[in-house]
């Protein structure tokens, strides 16, 4: 069969459609001092989307009004405000059955109005990018960074990665594409970062160059037929299995779920690939290690400072990947810890319980700090916990009483 | 796609199933007159069906499938219901995702569609229950009108919710008793129809199922006027002969009792300027053309 490569070809903006490795490893970097939001929109600048579809809610509206500059721009073809975030989700839906490159944004009840649409999204495997800038869930309203949406989001069958840095969102916005649009993995990818600490803020990012641009995606090496009329309209079922109550009907049920997940594993290859590895790890051989996903590393990294002056040596885990989930890398990174602790930005301590799940001696982790409802998290405070599980006196806690 | 798209290597012909092999051999995708007479002479795009027997529903994909003008470029999205119990039978690319999202789906459809095929005709058709279109979708619904997506709005009203059991919706009329409304529906059924109007709609049609060649027009009008000017929209009665205690047979009568002048489904058409338009300028040239036809007949036969 005749096929033609794309590679060094150029797009309408006049950007060459580049070998994505050879763009994201070997390309000369432009260190840029953006925020975060900016940071989405340059990613997206060069990551050959088709359909962009908006909605507006803290902290993420910002980003999604610069993606719609991208379109004025023409780096992007379709770019609308839907109607709601339930909706979005659906709209973004329908683009990628007909064959669209789909990219999207959302936060906090936005990810929350929209649920319905994520398992529905994993089990029609649809490649869609969704950025999901962490914000408050709770009521009273908050529009304050808090992270316990990503613990809805890691049973729904998406790819769920959880960046640090506005470098990390940068990165991974463009290897998403190319870890989700694989035919053997061709699944939604959740993109989080912590609201207003990596949205917000500004950050130096080494950024790609601008006239260099991701292949489109070919919806012809999905692994389900697109919905566009190109291919056979085949009957897929000789009876609708749905609504049966019968052994066939469940079996199928259950084998398209379980392919759904064996897909998520699948990811794991291109994932290590892409993001070397789905853990970082620094000093692992120390007694005492911080393990934690988004800012809360940066944080403990602080901490790991502050209690170096100290003479105290704490090892670092960064977990990159909620779903896949690093177990073994985890297990692995952990063997010599006599002490866990897990930094979280959220009340209820995901995180720490999926460690929990995965080692052995799980009395080892240490479910805290966690801070919520929008709260910072001075590293003292995780000082302050490795200190009381070291049986130290400290300070930042003696407020607390006894 | 074009006929050539679902031919079987001549290897393997002999073991698709036959149904598959009608498709090829009879099917009328590209068909340019194709239309509700070529029920029983040709192959339908519907296999079968898994609703209940002599549900009007049946009757409706029969006649729609047979009038889409466009099928080998359609793709249809449909939503929970008994609707959805049939388009794993259809030959047509269909998507069902969930409950009354089916427009929001369209809207996405649509425009990714447009975006990769320019220049090439891509129909979008939305074919769902009244409690997706008018209940839980209402929302959507409408703001597909109020953004003119170009898409058709089909919404088989069977004025309750058929597939849980028979519950109250929007467009069962007022008074009715049903599971959910224990004392009677207490409020008129939804003027759906007025109200796509309002919301931009170009053309909408209100009638019932129990002519074909009446679906096979409004059929075509709605799916052309929505490819070149803007949204459309038609309520079909199909009754659901089985929470209204009919038979099997009775369907057919159910819709002509309803489709009387002064009946909730008296034929009611709303249609704007520029689709006018568009259907004369459309009947004019399908008049040229059968009387090129004529005339080269006539030609022929001297
Ligand atoms: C979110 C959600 N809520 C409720 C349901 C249950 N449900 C399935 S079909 C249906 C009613 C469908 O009614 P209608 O749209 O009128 O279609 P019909 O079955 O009457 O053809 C309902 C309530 C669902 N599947 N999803
Ligand atoms: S329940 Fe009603 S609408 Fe559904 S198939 Fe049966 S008769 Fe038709
Ligand atoms: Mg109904």
């Amino acid at each position: 069969m005749e096929t033609t490569s794309l590679i060094g070809t150029k797009n309408k903006k006049g950007q060459v459609i580049t070998d994505v490795r050879h763009m994201m490893f070997e390309a000369p970097r432009t260190p840029s001092f953006y925020t975060g939001s900016e940071v989405i929109k340059e990613a997206i600048r060069r990551a050959n989307v088709d359909v962009m579809i908006a909605y507006p809610i803290t902290p993420q509206s910002e980003a999604a009004a610069l993606i719609g500059e991208l379109f004025a721009e023409g780096y992007i073809k379709e770019y609308f405000r839907g109607e709601s975030e339930f909706a979005v989700m659906s709209q973004c839906a329908g683009a990628a059955f007909g064959g669209a490159r789909v990219f999207t944004t959302t936060a906090g009840p936005g990810t929350m109005r929209a649920m319905e649409n994520f398992p529905m999204w994993a089990g029609a495997r649809l490649p869609i990018q969704m950025i999901v800038t962490c914000r408050g869930i709770n009521s009273p309203l908050s529009i304050q960074p808090d992270t316990l949406e990503i613990s809805y989001l890691i049973q729904t069958g998406m790819l769920v990665w959880h960046a640090e840095t506005a470098q990390d969102f940068y990165d991974w916005i463009l290897k998403g594409y190319m870890v989700s649009e694989e035919p053997d993995v061709h699944l939604p990818l959740a993109l989080c970062c912590d609201g207003f600490f990596v949205t917000h803020t500004k950050d130096v990012v080494n950024l790609t160059p601008a006239d260099m641009c991701l292949p489109p995606y070919d919806p012809y090496r999905s692994p389900v037929p697109c919905m566009d009329m190109e291919c056979p309209p085949v009957r897929m079922m000789r009876d609708p299995f749905v609504m049966k109550s019968n052994y066939i009907s469940y079996a199928t049920h259950a084998s398209w779920q379980q392919e759904v997940w064996a897909a998520v594993e699948r990811s794991r290859k291109h994932t290590i690939a892409w993001l070397d590895g789905l853990i970082e790890t620094e000093n692992t051989d120390a007694d005492i290690l911080i393990v934690s996903s988004g800012t809360a590393v940066s944080q403990g990294r602080e901490a790991i400072r502050l209690l170096a002056d100290e003479g105290i040596r704490v090892g670092l885990v960064k977990i990159k990947t909620i779903r896949p989930w690093p177990w073994q890398e985890i297990r692995e990174a952990t063997k010599n810890a006599k002490h866990i602790i897990v930094p979280e930005f959220n009340v209820a301590g995901w995180l720490a319980r999926e460690i929990k799940a995965s080692i052995p001696d799980s009395d080892r982790v240490v479910a805290a700090p966690h801070v919520c409802g929008g709260m910072t998290m001075p590293p003292e405070i995780i000082v302050s916990e490795i200190k009381n599980v070291l049986g130290m006196r400290d300070h930042a806690l003696a407020g607390r009483g006894s | 796609m074009s006929k050539e798209r679902i031919k079987i290597a001549p290897e393997f012909f002999e073991i698709m199933p036959p149904e598959y092999q009608d498709l090829v051999n009879r099917a009328t995708y590209g068909k340019e007159d194709r239309g509700w007479k070529d029920i029983g002479t040709a192959k339908e795009l519907i296999e079968e069906h898994s609703l209940c027997a002599g549900c009007p529903e049946s009757m409706a994909f029969r006649y729609i499938l047979a009038s889409l003008p466009n099928p080998e470029d359609t793709v249809m999205v449909g939503s929970t219901g008994c609707t959805s119990l049939v388009f794993p039978h259809v030959a047509v690319h269909n998507i069902h995702s969930l409950f009354g999202n089916q427009n929001a789906i369209a809207s996405g459809l649509k425009r990714a569609l447009t975006v990769r095929f320019p220049g090439r005709i891509k129909d979008v058709v939305v074919l769902a229950g009244d409690g997706a279109t008018v209940d839980i979708g209402l929302d959507m619904t409408l703001q597909a009108w109020f953004r003119q997506e170009k898409f058709t709005t089909i919404c088989f009203d069977n004025e309750l919710y058929a597939n849980t059991g028979g519950q109250e919706s929007g467009l069962m009329q007022k008074g009715f008793v049903a599971k959910m409304a224990p004392v009677g529906k207490m409020f008129e059924k939804v003027r759906l129809p007025e109200i796509a109007r309002e919301s931009g709609c170009h053309y909408v049609v209100n009638c019932t199922v129990s002519k074909p060649s009446l679906v096979e027009k409004v059929i075509r009008n709605a799916v052309h006027v929505a490819r070149e000017i803007g949204p459309t929209y038609l309520q079909l009665y199909t009754p659901c002969i089985l929470e209204i205690g009919k038979n099997s047979m009775e369907g057919l009568q159910e819709m002509r009792d309803s489709e009387k002048p002064t009946e909730r489904f008296a034929y009611k058409e709303y249609i704007s300027e520029p689709a006018k338009q568009l259907l004369a300028e459309i009947a004019a040239k399908e008049k040229e053309k059968k009387a090129a036809a004529k005339e080269q007949l006539a030609a022929q036969q001297a």
